[in-house]
């Protein structure tokens, strides 16, 4: 066919590790076309990163090209790329001349030490006969061309000094210096928020038919699949064990993977059916007492004039939360959502008093019945309230000490409040791994035999051990892959019913909020903008914030792309 | 090829529940350390460093030899015999001509005949070859007291007749036998390395633990005090705190306030390592949860974070030892740490102090001189081998 | 940049204090003072000086006033006429004697500096870009040598090779015939073939050090995301490496000048006794001996001294060279 610019025929990796090879990809073969996308899918570790490095022949160390094909079809005929030397001079006019490479963390993917502006002239005079200045001239045009303001001075600043979504435009204008034929995304928006994400998306999609490039793109989001796809390819343990075109992956695909993964993302787009059908205006009439009340709660950052060192040179102090209320009823799930920086989980950490609070109050309802300012507490008394509301973190490789065996991390609260005998508190592990299920034999290991989900059910039977009646979990599932992620949140529904928690869910994910919670809070900038039913805020928001965020979110449904019809909202 | 290994087809993809991997040779399974605790996954993999595993076993039989220098030593350190000034190593030779004209068994030196430099007008030893001395394992030697109490003159070996001379590694100025030197310098040298370190690391724990874990005015009180030490040139300063011994104070203070100086040089470092892992760990998420836990203080740093410390700070001790043992050694260099009469590598080097000295007797430059790099080799290959194995958990 | 100057030299004042109170320190420690060393000097001579005449001369050293007098004493004149005391032992002014020593020690220490950069520049990158090749693991070992080897042995040992089988004249700057002589080729030619032993002896434990934390920290940065980038930009692989991972490495390099300075100038120290080198370690050490106070003070805090600017040095070459640093 004319329009395949690059052919992928039985392309095999190996990793030769020091006690195994790991063939991180087996038999791959996919083509490209100028003018379309293909979406390159898969959870982590399903060698879909080292199949795009291998495009280009830049695979990490031990990795190594057994066989395949990596047909570039160019001017002078098609080359394999696959039989070019590594360090020769054709592989290396490729690199950036007709192959750009876009990649995700864009805080370390370009120097640090070296101005935006230099690194994108090196591109471009790496490739083009080109004076330095009218390097720099095209230069300035690509940033142009990738929205950022004031292109020209924008090119003498360094990387720090720019945002994430304004380094990943920087990485793309780059990629584009010299008008490759083929850009490889691999996971370029991982790292952002949704609303950025959005826009970096938008962007690439629109360059990308403006030039009629032909585009890899890697994630493992279906929901950016569904939106920006042309094709797709599942990747699974570095096999494809599906591709087709995106509608028929998305609406008749025939691999029980791809379904369950699809099933995992989908599910996630509605309110989960497990839930008890907790009747909001309940809540909301105040028939019931909250367990936590917060009112008037604000943290200020560096407000208090440093005394002269510490590098400090903020001016007035960040207000990371500000001014804050909410009710936190029994038995209610309540989801806190915002992008980074919106002071979500400073807001976990006050109510804790892990961070502490600059003013405002937490009212917690003790079993009793009776009601105490949590920000008075001393320590003895903020010990009991740690008993009686918990945390689940985030990151299930930290959280966990690496130096104890599970039985000790989760029968540490148990022994430290005093009220069990050593062997108790072995039966209590027992019980408690079954309930997050696990096997209770696993209780002699240590974190580092537990896969991350595994990880993550231990740090719950840790929060659960002290029969607590609040959980706050914060970005409990982030660290997760999509299928792994829903059957934690089913594993913390399913415990809330028989237990009777309530929860407050950080997450910056809107679809694992709706999916969890009964109301959801929305935060911007330190505040609260807009609280209410999950459901109506996930699809009829009120507030202009809360809409321009819901419609950044990528639905996986490619009949009904949301991103690109979204609500652009000027900062303020 | 190396690795012609093909994937593994299998026929049912979705069966597949991992990455496909093939063994590197065939029959070794991939290790299981599941419920290995971090004291055997830093084993496992220290072992697997064959270099550090040979320098632990070379450190502690330096330390042997120091503990039983008594018995080891052919000879006693400060027994000087002024007719066999600067005697050449002998070789130990096996075979020697028999009464019947054949050859015997029989272990043995060869003894010394003088001559006379035409020129200098200087005595010199010269091997014997004709001179046989016979030798022995476990032969009665000069008397001597087994750590200073059991009563003993059974030496490992040695001259048959006890009168003979037996230079193994050559004599000194005095005709003291630089081997018993040696070996009884390794009890000191050795030891020194080891007190400082635990002087020094008491001091660094304590300053490092209080700075790093209660941060804020006291913290920046002792770095800025860490600071000041360590930004002084540490010779000088040595030198400057040496020189203030005074000439008569007996051996054992000197031993003493030598290692104080010593390990003055360490526990500054040492505290900046416990304050930063202190710093680190109190961030982590592990440690806030045992706080969340209910733990108190002492709980958190007892249970929690010093199980995580223990293996860097044993490596970085590790690594501080040979800096103390170069200290001593460069202080008696330079007659301002231990003196003679007490026997240390230092103290053993100091008789090399000039070219012409060590021309006229290589071997006192030679052999002391091994003796201070090999220790000081193999705790650097230990200590390097035990910090890249300190952290099991990170890869 | 130029607050981030001046406040790091403010830093520097509390701690120049401190090191003036241990230096002090250090030379107020020996019990008795110069007059008792002396004193004890003369009678093992058999000489012996009357009571009033003792007297006389410790209020003239000003060895009769309490310690924080003489410290004061001591300090308002370095900072007022930069006036260092006067050396009882030499009977001059310890100023006249002090800045010859310190210029050659400074020379010294910076020669070995120039040398310790321009052996483990190349082999640190080959090292690191190499790892677990077979050179990198003979350089490794031969770096572990080189940092068990104490100074001063080396120096002995490369001095008697220098004598046994080059025939040298071995310790001091010249030969003798040139330690007067005008400059000309064939003292600088003499110079050389003397400095060879103490530049070789003082760049080697240096050497050793800044290849391992060179290694250490390119490996780091050759794992970073931004090497793939200037990868897939189709630079070739010296290009990369060199542009990239190895400027910021070279991080660690420039800061380096603030603790080899310190490593040299003791290693200087230690060598310059054994090999007789006019710089100030021999001084200083007959100076702390004899209780010679006010110079050996003064030479430990100019150690210090030059530590600290050394330091400055390299925070604020590192500050030109990084501007993450330059804009925090």
């Amino acid at each position: 066919m004319q329009d395949i610019i690059l052919s992928v025929r039985n392309l095999s990796l190996d990793f030769r590790l020091r006690t195994h090879i790991l063939h991180a990809v087996r038999d791959v073969s996919f083509d490209l076309r100028r003018g379309k996308t293909l979406c390159l899918v898969g959870e982590s570790g399903s060698g879909k990163s080292v199949t795009a490095r291998a495009l280009m022949r830049i695979i990490d160390k031990p990795g190594r090209l057994v066989s395949g094909q990596i047909l570039l079809d160019g001017p002078g005929g098609v080359v394999d790329i696959a039989g070019l030397p590594e360090r020769g001079r054709e592989i290396l006019a490729l690199r950036g001349g007709r192959i750009g490479l876009v990649f995700q963390e864009p805080m370390s993917s370009l120097s640090p030490v070296h101005t935006i502006g230099s690194q994108i002239v090196e591109a471009i005079r790496q490739h083009r006969k080109l004076s330095k200045k009218d390097a720099r001239l095209r230069a300035a045009d690509l940033l142009r061309q990738v929205e950022i303001p004031d292109p020209e001075r924008m090119l003498d600043r360094y990387t720090f000094e720019f945002s994430g979504g304004m380094r990943q435009r920087a990485m793309i204008a780059m990629a584009l210096a010299c008008d490759p034929d083929i850009l490889i995304a691999d996971e370029p928006t991982t790292a952002l928020d949704v609303t950025t994400q959005a826009e970096i998306l938008d962007l690439i999609r629109r360059l990308q038919q403006e030039r009629g490039m032909a585009m890899l793109l890697i994630t493992h989001d279906m929901g950016v699949v569904a939106e920006i796809a042309d094709e797709v390819a599942v990747m699974r343990y570095g096999r494809i064990v599906e591709s087709g075109p995106v509608d028929s992956i998305f609406h008749a695909s025939s691999h029980p993977y791809t379904r369950q993964l699809l099933d995992a993302t989908v599910r996630l787009e509605s309110g989960a059916a497990a839930r008890s059908p907790a009747a909001t205006s309940v809540f909301e009439a105040k028939a019931v007492e909250p367990v936590i009340s917060v009112r008037g709660l604000s943290k200020t950052y560096g407000s208090i004039g440093k005394i002269f060192g510490f590098g400090g040179g903020s001016s007035g102090g960040l207000k990371a939360v500000d001014n804050v209320d909410f009710d936190l009823y029994p038995g209610e799930n309540l989801g806190i959502v915002g992008e980074s920086g919106s002071g979500k989980t400073t807001i976990g950490r006050l109510l804790l008093r892990i961070t502490e609070p600059t003013s405002g109050s937490i009212a917690y309802r003790a079993p009793e019945g009776r009601s105490v300012d949590v920000t008075g507490l001393n320590k003895t008394e903020l010990r009991a309230y740690h008993r009686d509301v918990r945390l689940i973190f985030q990151d299930p490789f930290a959280s966990l000490n690496p130096r104890m065996t599970v039985r000790q991390i989760i029968a540490d609260p148990l022994l430290v409040s005093g009220q069990m005998s050593d062997r108790q508190a072995g039966e209590r592990v027992a019980e408690l791994l079954r309930l997050v299920g696990l096997d209770p034999l696993a209780m002699e290991r240590y974190p580092h035999a537990f896969s991350g989900g595994q990880r993550q059910r231990i740090g719950i039977a840790r929060a659960l051990a002290l029969e607590p009646r609040v959980i706050i979990a914060d970005e409990a599932t982030s660290a997760l892959d999509v299928s792994i992620r829903s059957q934690i949140l089913d594993l913390l529904l399913s415990i809330q019913q028989r237990l009777g928690l309530s929860f407050i869910f950080i997450s910056h994910d809107i679809s694992v909020v709706r999916y969890f919670c009964d109301r959801v809070a929305v935060m911007h900038k330190g505040r609260i903008v807009e609280t209410g039913d999950a459901e109506t805020i996930c699809t009829n928001p009120s507030e202009p914030y809360t809409r321009r965020l819901i419609s950044s979110v990528p639905n996986p449904d490619p009949r009904n792309k949301r991103m690109l019809h979204r609500m652009r909202l000027q900062e303020t | 090829m190396l690795a012609g290994n093909r994937p593994l087809v299998s026929s049912l993809a979705s069966a597949e529940t991992g990455p496909a991997v093939s063994p590197l040779k065939p029959g070794a399974s991939i290790a299981s350390d599941a419920a290995a605790g971090q004291w055997t996954l830093i084993r496992h993999r220290f072992f697997r460093n064959k270099v550090a595993a040979f320098a632990g076993c070379i450190i502690l039989l330096l330390y042997l030899i120091g503990a039983f220098a008594e018995f080891l030593a052919p000879g006693l350190p400060n027994a000087s015999r002024p007719q066999y000034t600067f005697a050449p190593p002998q070789r130990i030779s096996f075979f020697a001509p028999g009464a019947d004209g054949g050859r015997e068994f029989l272990p043995h030196v060869k003894g010394y005949r003088i001559e006379i430099e035409p020129q200098a007008l200087r005595r010199t030893f010269v091997i014997d070859e004709n001179k046989v001395i016979p030798i022995g394992f476990f032969v009665d030697g000069p008397a001597y007291r087994l750590w200073g109490l059991i009563p003993m003159t059974t030496h490992l070996m040695g001259p048959l007749d006890s009168r003979e001379p037996m230079y193994l590694l050559g004599s000194d100025r005095l005709g003291r036998d630089l081997l018993s030197r040696l070996i009884y310098g390794t009890r000191i040298s050795m030891s020194i390395g080891l007190a400082g370190v635990a002087i020094s690391l008491t001091l660094g724990i304590v300053f490092g633990a209080i700075s790093g874990f209660y941060g804020g005015w006291v913290d920046t009180v002792i770095q800025r005090v860490i600071e000041i030490v360590s930004a002084m040139p540490t010779i000088p300063l040595w030198l400057g705190l040496a020189a203030a011994i005074p000439l008569t104070w007996s051996p054992l203070s000197v031993y003493f306030v030598v290692t104080l100086i010593v390990s003055l040089l360490g526990w500054t470092g040492l505290a900046r390592e416990v304050r930063g892992r202190f710093f680190a760990l109190r961030g982590e998420d592990f440690v806030t949860a045992a706080r969340l836990d209910g733990s108190r203080e002492r709980r958190i740093i007892f249970r929690h974070i010093l199980p995580s410390l223990t293996s860097h700070i044993l490596a970085v001790v590790t690594l501080a030892v040979p800096t103390m043992i170069v200290a001593e050694t460069s202080l008696s260099f330079l007659g301002v740490g231990l003196k003679p009469p007490v026997v240390s590598w230092g103290v053993l080097l100091q008789d090399a102090q000039n070219v012409r000295s060590v021309a006229t007797a290589p071997w006192l430059l030679i052999w002391p001189s091994l003796a201070v790099v090999t220790a000081v080799l193999s705790f650097n290959f230990f200590g390097d081998g035990l910090r890249d194995a300190a952290d099991p958990y990170d890869s | 940049m130029l607050a981030y100057i001046i406040r790091r030299v403010l830093y520097m004042i509390p701690t120049l204090f401190g090191m003036s109170l241990i230096a002090f320190m250090i030379i107020q420690l020996p019990p008795g003072d110069y007059l008792t060393s002396l004193l004890s000097t003369m009678a093992d001579g058999g000489q012996n000086l009357d009571e009033a005449t003792i007297a006389r001369l410790r209020s003239q050293y000003g060895l009769d006033q309490p310690v924080y007098v003489q410290y004061l004493v001591w300090i308002t004149g370095i900072l007022t006429r930069g006036d260092f005391g006067y050396s009882f032992e030499w009977n001059q002014p310890v100023s006249t004697l002090i800045w010859d020593r310190m210029g050659s020690t400074l020379m010294i220490s910076l020669a070995s500096l120039l040398l310790v950069w321009a052996i483990s520049l190349p082999i640190g990158i080959y090292s690191a870009v190499r790892r677990h090749s077979f050179g990198d693991h003979a350089f490794t070992f031969l770096g572990f040598i080189g940092l068990a080897i104490p100074n001063f042995i080396l120096a002995l040992t490369l001095m008697y090779v220098g004598y046994r089988y080059f025939g040298q004249s071995v310790g001091g700057i010249f030969s003798p015939q040139y330690v007067d002589a005008p400059w000309s080729m064939a003292k600088f030619l003499d110079m050389l073939s003397h400095m060879w032993i103490p530049l070789i002896v003082i760049a080697m434990s240096g050497t050793a050090a800044m290849i391992r934390v060179l290694r250490a920290n390119l490996s780091d940065e050759l794992s970073r995301p931004y090497v793939v980038t200037a990868r897939a930009k189709g630079l070739p692989e010296h290009k990369v490496i060199l542009k990239y991972p190895v400027r910021i490495a070279l991080n660690p390099f420039v800061s380096s000048i603030g603790w080899v300075l310190p490593d040299l100038v003791s290693g200087v120290t230690i060598t310059a006794i054994v090999l007789n080198l006019p710089t100030a370690g021999p001084l200083l050490l007959r100076a702390l001996v004899g209780q010679d106070m006010y110079l050996a003070g003064s030479f430990i805090l100019l150690m210090g001294v030059l530590t600290l600017v050394g330091m400055l040095i390299s925070d604020i070459l590192l500050a030109v060279l990084d501007p993450r640093i330059r804009f925090n």
